[in-house]
């Protein structure tokens, strides 16, 4: 099958993200890539969990007296629900289904902008309150480059969606798009895998300890 | 679409360079980076050894010092030999797997451009304020408190070209997972694409925490982040961790390959199958697991505690394991063999003996106790240019000689590489034998002089003899890289006779599309049982037919360089006003140049097969 092929429901084939050879490898080599980052990600954790609450004086605010569950929780939802009306995305990707799916992907890109909103909302409710910044101490650094990091991927992810979703808005679905598409949304579920772990780790251990 | 070779003038040539994704130009795009920043990191080894040949040396400062040991360090490992083993892994591993190019040639050439960009930009510091002066491994306690710009240029540089090898070994992975040629199953790919996979497979997990490493350094120096600044609560620890997580795995990186140059070279110049094929490729993926457990043990004096400093010698010394099983394999396969003595073979040889005492030392420093004896002083140094030259270098120059005739078509000259290796050989014992001694006898590594009359006088001065014994070496390689080229006497398919993998199947240089008909893979040493069984080639896999090509792009480039533009608005942002805007600049560069490959459509060529059977001279013979 040419990846320049004009495509129908007839032609369209079970696992449209590899059904050339450029698929199969960008399929494959973007799972590499992803635990490339998952490595990536631990030693961000890591580097955290070293630094949590290490603050130069008592004046400072830790990690209990910083974080809210109820936004955290809204947060937390919207990109979990973000990762779900993916998954439907693909669902009809895999149907030739092109406006079902550019519908959904449409829908993640609202939920991903609203959490990415609700964190510089959060961010700047830090700064400003309590005066927890990048360089007040090295727990704000450790706090920032971790969630910054992941809420740095939610945007470039974002933009990948969106110009995904401009580019191909007139041609549909190919064989050379669907790969880009479902990578795209291999990464969007990564981020959100980053998310819970950082839910976990930063807000609900923070939290308690 | 011809691929009828031409004339072309200077600008198109370098017109194609810079745009190209041929495997094979970007192998030689790195032979000639990485030989160039090898000549540099030999630069100032030499420097290194004037000043330290008599007592109370005022070759270089005190300060200079400190910035040529930095640069010698991270060039040699960073810039010189995983560049070098990346131009062999490009010219041959997709040869030798029967594919005709790697799985992302785009990517493959990013990666080049990164790489090359961010070593540019770590060698400008010299001209721009100074060099790095923390050390190779740039400890924190020393790097933050470092002044000036050359801590900056070794975080940003370094981050550029980490990246760039990054996605060079995903790129391999992929290559070598779906790219294989029919009948080329695992167990059947030869020992060098073997040690391909395993380094690019320890590259995905070992370059991320380096990458984080050096964006926390950055945050600090640049951004005002507090994560090694132990009055804000930071603590340097974490750089030395995560450094080693990236550092140690990467030693393995750097030798696996070297193990599959010469398990080829072995079995080639012996003309005999690899000795215990499987349980070298065991012992390759065990090395390549085993060296993920081991980075604590260049932290034994940091104080981790009897417990940890316990648990990471005995995995060190676990090693030695799979490493001993790989030199008896050696051994055995020349064992009977119908030797033939090459220049690679040489090479060979002389690596054995030169690994095995660096292995010796490696138990020895691994003996946590015993660590404290041995710790920063030239012991530590005189082992790890024992593995690292006595490995590693050899490796490459013996790669060098050995698949010179496949990259560029001409052989070497022989008698000259072998008085190469005598010299560069003689030269490399000379420098590094007496260093175990000098360390033994108290003297620190990292000093920039020493008093007389301490015991150290001759002894360094034999060592700075060495070195010159090296250098002269490597001058006459390049004498008989120039004398090869000018030549330019033409070799065939398999100029060593005795050709096992598919790589010896094609012409030498190969066409840009590598294999006219895929082959089909009937063993391990495909070629050589093609040979054996009375056929000239190899046998095809698939009938004659059209086929794709990546088309080249200047994408690649672009990508790089706003990378490198950015680095320099990072780190001036605080000093001039203008640095926020260059950042911001390079960023646009960067990303604009992706959302460009991104909506612009590349679909690759098609070479029609009417092409290709004009030109019944090239490709595979069926």
């Amino acid at each position: 099958m040419h990846a320049e092929e004009k495509m129908t429901y007839e032609k369209w084939p079970a696992a449209p993200e590899k059904a050339t050879l450029e698929a199969k490898n960008k399929f494959l080599g973007f799972w590499l890539f992803l635990g490339g980052e998952t490595v990536l990600f631990a030693s961000l954790f890591a580097t955290y969990l070293a630094l949590k609450d290490k603050v130069p004086d008592t004046s400072q605010h830790l990690a209990k007296d910083l974080f809210e569950l109820p936004l955290t929780f809204v947060a937390t939802m919207l990109l979990l629900t973000s990762s779900l009306t993916s998954v439907y995305a693909m669902y009809h990707m895999k149907n030739f289904a092109f406006k079902k799916m550019m519908l959904w992907l449409g829908l993640t890109v609202l939920l991903g902008a609203g959490f990415l909103g609700l964190e510089v909302y959060e961010f700047n409710h830090y700064v400003h309150v309590y005066k927890h910044t990048f360089t007040s101490s090295a727990f704000g650094s450790a706090f920032y480059t971790l969630v910054g990091f992941h809420g740095a991927h939610v945007a470039f992810g974002l933009s990948w969606i969106l110009s995904l979703m401009i580019r191909n808005s007139k041609r549909g679905l190919n064989l050379y798009n669907a790969p880009k598409f479902y990578v795209a949304s291999l990464y969007w579920h990564f981020i959100d895998v980053v998310w819970v772990f950082i839910f976990t780790v930063v807000y609900l251990m923070g939290m308690v300890g | 679409m011809s691929t009828i070779a031409q004339k072309k003038g200077f600008g198109a040539t370098l017109w194609d360079f810079l745009t190209t994704v041929d495997h094979k130009k970007i192998a030689i795009l790195y032979l000639i980076a990485g030989g160039f920043f090898f000549v540099v990191g030999g630069l100032e080894a030499v420097f290194i050894r004037i000043q330290l040949a008599i007592p109370n040396n005022d070759f270089v400062s005190a300060g200079a010092f400190n910035e040529i040991i930095t640069m010698h360090g991270t060039t040699m490992i960073f810039l010189a030999a995983m560049p070098l083993l990346f131009a062999f892994m490009n010219a041959v591993m997709p040869l030798q797997i029967g594919a005709r190019d790697v799985a992302f040639p785009f990517i493959n050439a990013l990666g080049f451009w990164l790489f090359f960009f961010g070593g540019v930009f770590l060698n400008l510091s010299w001209f721009l304020g100074g060099a790095p002066d923390a050390g190779w491994t740039s400890y924190a306690s020393l790097a933050i408190h470092s002044k000036g710009h050359g801590v900056d240029f070794y975080v940003l540089g370094l981050q550029i070209s980490g990246i760039g090898t990054l996605i060079g070994g995903i790129n391999f992975l992929v290559t070598i997972i779906n790219m294989r040629a029919p009948g080329m199953t695992y167990m059947r790919m030869p020992l060098f694409t073997w040690s391909t996979f395993v380094a690019s497979a320890m590259i995905l997990f070992a370059f991320p925490p380096l990458t984080v490493g050096l964006t926390l350094m950055m945050f600090d120096r640049l951004f005002g982040a507090n994560f090694f600044e132990v009055a804000m609560g930071g603590n340097t620890i974490i750089w030395e961790h995560l450094f080693w997580i990236f550092g140690h795995p990467e030693v393995y990186i750097l030798i696996l390959p070297a193990f599959g140059i010469f398990s080829e070279i072995f079995s080639l110049f012996s003309r005999k199958r690899l000795f215990g094929y499987s349980s070298m490729v065991f012992a390759t993926v065990l090395i390549g697991f085993l060296g993920f457990m081991v980075w604590a043990h260049h932290m034994f004096t940091a104080g981790l505690g009897p417990v940890a400093n316990a648990i990471f010698a005995v995995a060190t010394m676990a090693i030695g394991v799979p490493t001993g099983i790989k030199i008896f394999n050696w051994l055995f396969t020349m064992w009977g063999g119908s030797v033939k003595f090459t220049t690679p073979m040489y090479y060979a040889f002389g690596f054995i003996p030169s690994f095995v005492m660096g292995g010796v030392t490696g138990v020895m420093v691994a003996t946590a106790a015993a660590d404290y004896q041995y710790h920063d002083t030239y012991f530590v140094v005189a082992h790890f240019h024992y593995v690292i030259v006595g490995g590693v270098v050899l490796a490459i120059l013996a790669a060098t000689h050995l698949w010179w005739p496949k990259m560029f078509g001409t052989m070497l000259n022989e008698t000259l590489g072998k008085i190469t290796f005598w010299f560069f050989f003689i030269g490399f014992h000379l420098t590094f034998f007496i260093q175990h001694f000098l360390g033994l006898w108290g003297m620190p590594r990292r000093v920039f002089t020493y008093l007389p009359g301490q015991g150290f006088d001759a002894a360094n001065a034999v060592s700075s003899v060495g070195a010159a014994f090296m250098s002269i070496g490597v001058l006459i390689m390049l004498y008989n890289i120039i004398m090869t080229s000018v030549k330019n006497v033409k070799v065939g398919n398999d100029p060593w006779g005795d050709g096992r993998s598919l790589e010896w199947a094609i012409p030498s240089p190969p066409p840009f599309y590598n294999f006219k008909q895929l082959p089909l893979v009937r063993g391990l040493d495909a070629y050589w049982l093609e040979k054996m069984a009375g056929k000239k080639g190899m046998t095809p896999a698939e009938p004659l037919g059209d086929i794709h090509m990546p088309n080249s792009s200047f994408i690649p480039f672009m990508i790089s360089l706003g990378l490198f533009i950015a680095a320099f608005g990072a780190m001036y942002h605080r000093d001039h006003s203008w640095g926020m805007a260059v950042l911001i600049l390079g960023l646009l560069v960067t990303f604009g140049s992706m959302f460009l490959r991104s909506v612009k459509d590349d679909h690759g060529f098609h070479i029609h097969k009417e092409d290709l059977v004009d030109e019944s001279d090239k490709g595979v013979k069926a």
